[in-house]
């Protein structure tokens, strides 16, 4: 066994991934503070170090120093798994998720991803379901009629949006060909997907603001109407790994979007040819780009309400990501 | 229904627009401490009990200790006891002057309505507004602080020093 080949580079691949991912995650709480407090007129966190650049410093350390409370009528197992199901399932999407083109560290030709499953696809889709257990069973458990509404309206949405989702990017599939993530990014090389599948790439934005529960689809969370649903009876650190969970799902997502859609590392190729960290560029610049969207988003539009949401879910979006899907599947068949 | 979902896709690009026109407008926030803060021509901030400035009543107190600002305050916040004028201690002219004259400024909503029912002009609101403090007895203001002019609103430059600034 090649120690270092099999072991020590995926290992260390995977470990420097989630700690990016950490950051980003909490860096992403500062940055919509700051987008959407621009949106709104407003300077946004600004006292903590130059820029609040320190906030996400502040905030994590006063969730850790709350006092940790479990309710005494909540299910103790569930309650405390909830957080924990919610944070890992986020972290575990990203293991598919190509970043960069292979490149030459140290003598050692190493692939900027972790996994190169030939299913990526269907594994995001996998790890995307899996992620609403965290908050249902948060919900279920808190026993809470907040809560548990809360639960409910993420079971049923998880259940609309999945759907379309999955749709959305059977478009892509069969223009690649593939559903390995690397091999989809390779064959944006010239053109990104949002190209040929407009209609695709609208539906999964769409879906995938459902998924991570974002303004206009944060019904699981309605702090107005559920004072904040599943987590109404989470505080401290549970509630900061909710939150950052959230985070670093809109992250992990914005991610996905750039790797399906805008092309990944690899478009333009007449910059990402230059030197593999261009193409890494290119893909955070993507990210960024996408989240930037999801702020946009959300300082732009009141929320949804629940059953018009439902209804616009089975009654719209499933029938248009049916149509793209069929004269997708015409069009590849004839050319 | 194919309409529809195109004029309500349009609604939302347009309702983007303009939060995108906001994004790119210098933000509407003062940072108080840091930055002078505009104060409009009838703010109402702190009371103050007036004395005459000249004429025969020079140096006395306006309150003659009426009560008539106790009797209109909305949240009877002010208490005042009035007490005769000895001769030779002339607080105030005429026959009574305040003995007592107390205002909860936790209580006080600052509209106003005191300096409208006073008689004599004696009780009015200028500019001070920087009124924190660390007890709720501090904020009970008596009589003497309220004969004290208001204190000019200071904000803090980067350097830590108080400019005083936003004139009363």
């Amino acid at each position: 066994m090649d120690w270092v080949a099999d072991f020590w580079i995926p290992v260390i691949k995977a470990v420097v991934v989630v700690l990016a991912l950490l950051v980003a995650g909490a860096y992403m709480t500062w940055g919509e503070r700051k987008i959407c407090s621009r949106f709104q007129v407003r300077y946004g966190p600004n006292m903590a170090g130059p820029f609040g650049i320190l906030q996400p410093l502040a905030d994590a350390v006063k969730a850790i120093f709350k006092e940790e409370i479990v309710p005494s009528h909540v299910d103790k197992v569930l309650y405390l798994m909830g957080p924990g199901i919610s944070f890992a399932a986020v972290l575990i999407t990203f293991a598919v998720i190509p970043f960069g083109p292979e490149v030459d560290l140290f003598g050692k030709q190493v692939g900027l991803w972790i996994g190169d499953v030939n299913v990526g696809l269907l594994y995001l889709l996998a790890i995307a379901g899996l992620g609403s257990y965290g908050i249902v069973l948060g919900g279920w458990s808190s026993n809470n009629k907040y809560s548990l509404l809360g639960a409910l309206r993420a079971t049923a949405q998880m259940i609309s949006y999945e759907l379309p989702l999955g749709l959305s990017l059977l478009g892509v599939v069969l223009i690649v060909g593939s559903l390995n993530l690397r091999q989809i990014v390779e064959y944006q090389g010239n053109w990104p997907l949002i190209a040929l599948q407009p209609v695709g790439f609208l539906l999964f934005l769409i879906a995938i603001l459902a998924e991570s529960n974002r303004s206009p689809f944060d019904l699981p969370e309605t702090e107005n109407e559920l004072i904040s649903g599943f987590m109404t009876e989470y505080g401290g650190i549970k509630f900061a790994l909710y939150f950052i969970a959230e985070y670093t799902a809109m992250v992990v997502n914005s991610a996905i979007v750039a790797t399906l859609f805008l092309g990944g590392w690899k478009w333009p190729a007449v910059l990402s040819d230059l030197h593999p960290l261009v193409g890494v560029a290119l893909f955070l610049a993507k990210v960024l780009f996408v989240l930037f969207l999801y702020v946009w988003i959300r300082a732009s539009t009141p929320r949804v309400r629940y059953d018009k949401f439902m209804r616009f879910c089975w009654k719209f979006m499933v029938p248009l990501a049916l149509i793209n899907l069929a004269v997708t599947a015409v069009v590849v068949a004839l050319v | 229904m194919v309409r529809d979902s195109l004029i309500g896709f349009w609604h939302i690009l347009r309702s983007m627009g303009l939060t995108l026109r906001y994004f790119f407008s210098k933000p509407v926030t003062v940072q108080y401490p840091k930055e002078p803060v505009q104060l409009y021509p009838r703010f109402r901030g702190r009371h103050l009990l007036r004395r005459y400035e000249d004429g025969p009543y020079k140096g006395l107190e306006r309150c003659i200790g009426c009560s008539l600002c106790a009797a209109y305050c909305p949240t009877q916040c002010i208490y005042v006891h009035a007490g005769e004028n000895k001769d030779g201690l002339q607080r105030s002219p005429g026959e009574r002057h305040a003995e007592i004259y107390e205002i909860n400024l936790l209580r006080c909503m600052f509209c106003g309505y005191c300096e409208e029912a006073c008689p004599t002009g004696a009780i009015v609101l200028r500019r001070e507004f920087a009124l924190a403090d660390y007890s709720r007895e501090s904020l009970i203001y008596t009589q003497d602080l309220l004969l004290q002019p208001a204190q000019p609103n200071a904000i803090i430059l980067d350097d830590g020093t108080p400019r005083e600034e936003m004139g009363l």
